[in-house]
């Protein structure tokens, strides 16, 4: 009886440490990354001057390495992509939630799920032969593929993420905040702004940071929709006009750069520039959840 | 305890990257011996059809042979062939300073072979009125000073460029011949609103639907629902349309050479699939993929 304790407590001890391993392997694998990125990309700053990294024009088969005009890409096709994911996403959200009957709700869940589980360069096809046609013809412009087709559909692969997440978090506000609004007299409209939502708002928030990531590190379809023409974005004018994304940029030229050359390292140092990026997007996230959190508990207590 | 898991989770850890280690540059060379012999091929997008064509011929005739071709560039398949993935590497310009210089580092010496050659189509949709252009036209209308159809004699409508991504042969040459106009040391540039396309087919369907737009490929891809250029070396000259004829006879202005670079002289298997290339057989699957064969078989 004993030694069947003992061995209980072995294959205890074994498995919490085989699970504590998996959580900090978690953490050395960002390290590794971090650091590999780190050691190939860096180079890039002695082998290329600031000023030139700093232009306007990204030509590296003859040594233009602006990278403005990539990052401004990037942020001009993910913010287009949050504008319109955040409102559809949490509204549908705020719907399947709080307003939807049953029978609606369990067929929208699972339809939720299908649609984020399409794969990006199903969508990158539709918009590159349906979509960016239909936006030319309709909107009169030069050509479809513009930073807007771009954010368009990035929008469409960060909705059902946004909705998943944010109606989790709905749907863990406790059921009692709903009655006691509705019970003061509150519309359920009023409940759902000034209760539920406010209630919600740290999950809401995750999910629309986590769409943002989804959405920045996006390849596949902006590569094929957004015409990946490097000019750097001066005016709100140019979410209609082609632009080019780090994330494109990195896919397309990494295949034919040789190992150890400038181009190779001015590629990870974009890399980079994209870990950075989705650091301080999550960094900001966690902090503006911390803050309420310690803010809520303070009023609680 | 502790220690010991620790020495574990290291190991794995490292088993896992030496698995990540890029694969050893030291291929033992096929057998020619050998009942089955494997070829990779790889390289320009422009040959990749042909390419295929050329294996599914030579294996129904020598099924002894494996070949497998992928496409991604020339610069991606010389790259390959540098890094000792590939047998063969599909090329649609010669091979750069650097990029012999990277070989020769990892001592390899690329050994080239003119296979084939091609005519770049410079093409429009099929509504665009304008037929034809002068080389220098084309040019300006790349590098940016021409911006919109009613310049060159078509409709008032603002011109969309469209070329391939900057690791394509295709590109590198029309940069060159066309943009620069073969001078040395010109350092006339893509205007940055050309849209650069990952694909071959992303610029056949984007002139197909768009009546702005202009595109360039190679001749073998050009299809019926656009319409090809007829160019021009300068505006007192004929305007001449390209096909394997006027490619030929040196008319067309812009056509090039399609090479086929090994490691080392090549021999076995390499070898003989190489010289049926270059035979009539060979040559005569150029012909009926609408590229232009090599003067002498």
């Amino acid at each position: 009886m004993k030694i069947f304790i003992s061995q209980l407590f072995d294959k205890e001890r074994l498995i919490t440490r085989l699970i504590a391993s998996a959580g900090y392997s978690a953490i050395l694998f960002v390290l590794l990354i971090f650091y590999f990125l780190i050691s190939e990309g860096l180079p890039a700053l002695g082998e290329v001057s600031l000023h030139s990294l700093l232009g306007t024009r990204w030509y590296p088969i003859e040594e233009y390495y602006g990278l403005l005009p990539l990052i401004s890409g990037s942020l001009m096709v993910t913010l287009g992509a949050t504008a319109i994911a955040m409102p559809i996403g949490i509204g549908t959200a705020v719907f399947i939630a709080e307003v939807a009957p049953r029978w609606a709700r369990e067929i929208l869940k699972p339809l939720v799920e299908v649609l984020g589980g399409l794969p990006s360069v199903v969508l990158g096809l539709i918009g590159f032969l349906i979509l960016s046609p239909a936006l030319r013809v309709n909107l009169n412009l030069a050509t479809g593929l513009t930073a807007f087709t771009g954010s368009l559909l990035l929008a469409a692969i960060s909705i059902p993420t946004i909705i998943s997440v944010a109606e989790d978090a709905l749907d863990s506000v406790p059921r009692s905040y709903r009655d006691a609004a509705l019970a003061l007299g509150a519309t359920e409209w009023q409940t759902i702004w000034r209760v539920t939502l406010p209630a919600a708002r740290s999950g809401v928030l995750t999910a629309g940071m986590l769409g943002v990531g989804r959405a920045i590190g996006e390849t596949m379809t902006v590569m094929m929709v957004t015409g990946n023409a490097p000019v750097l974005a001066n005016s709100l004018r140019m979410l209609f006009m082609p632009a080019r994304t780090m994330t494109a940029t990195i896919a397309a030229e990494m295949g034919e750069v040789a190992r150890g050359s400038v181009h190779y390292h001015v590629l990870f140092l974009i890399g980079i520039g994209l870990f950075m990026i989705s650091l301080v997007v999550n960094v900001t996230a966690s902090a503006v959840v911390f803050r309420q959190r310690k803010r809520s508990e303070r009023i609680l207590s | 305890m502790k220690r010991v898991f620790l020495v574990v989770l290291l190991v794995t850890v490292l088993a896992v990257l030496a698995g990540c280690a890029p694969p050893d540059q030291s291929q033992p060379a096929a057998d020619p011996t050998l009942q089955t012999a494997v070829i990779q091929n790889k390289g320009s997008d422009t040959m990749v059809n042909l390419a295929l064509a050329w294996a599914e011929a030579y294996q129904e005739i020598n099924p002894q042979v494996r070949i497998s071709v992928t496409g991604g560039g020339t610069g991606t398949g010389i790259a390959a062939l540098i890094n000792g993935t590939v047998d063969l590497a599909n090329a649609s310009r010669e091979i750069k300073a650097e990029e012999m210089k990277a070989a020769l580092a990892n001592g390899s010496e690329p050994v080239e072979f003119i296979a084939a050659r091609d005519a770049i189509a410079v093409i429009v949709n099929l509504h665009n009125p304008v037929s034809e252009l002068t080389l220098q036209q084309v040019a300006d209308i790349y590098s940016g000073k021409i911006n919109n159809w009613s310049e060159v004699g078509g409709e008032d409508r603002p011109i969309v460029r469209l070329s391939r991504e900057t690791n394509s042969g295709t590109h590198v040459y029309f940069l060159e011949e066309v943009l620069r106009m073969g001078i040395a040391g010109d350092k006339t540039l893509f205007s940055t609103d050309t849209l650069l396309l990952p694909s071959s087919e992303g610029i056949i369907v984007e002139v197909r639907d768009n009546p702005n737009a202009i595109g360039y490929d190679g001749l073998g891809y050009v299809v019926p629902e656009v319409k090809v250029i007829a160019l021009g070396r300068s505006a007192h000259e004929p305007y001449i349309l390209p096909s394997a004829a006027t490619v030929a006879q040196g008319s067309y202005p812009i056509s090039r050479d399609l090479y086929i670079y090994t490691v080392g002289q090549p021999t076995g298997a390499t070898l003989s699939y190489l010289q049926w290339i270059l035979s009539t057989d060979g040559q005569n699957i150029v012909i009926a993929l609408g590229f232009v064969p090599i003067a002498s078989p």
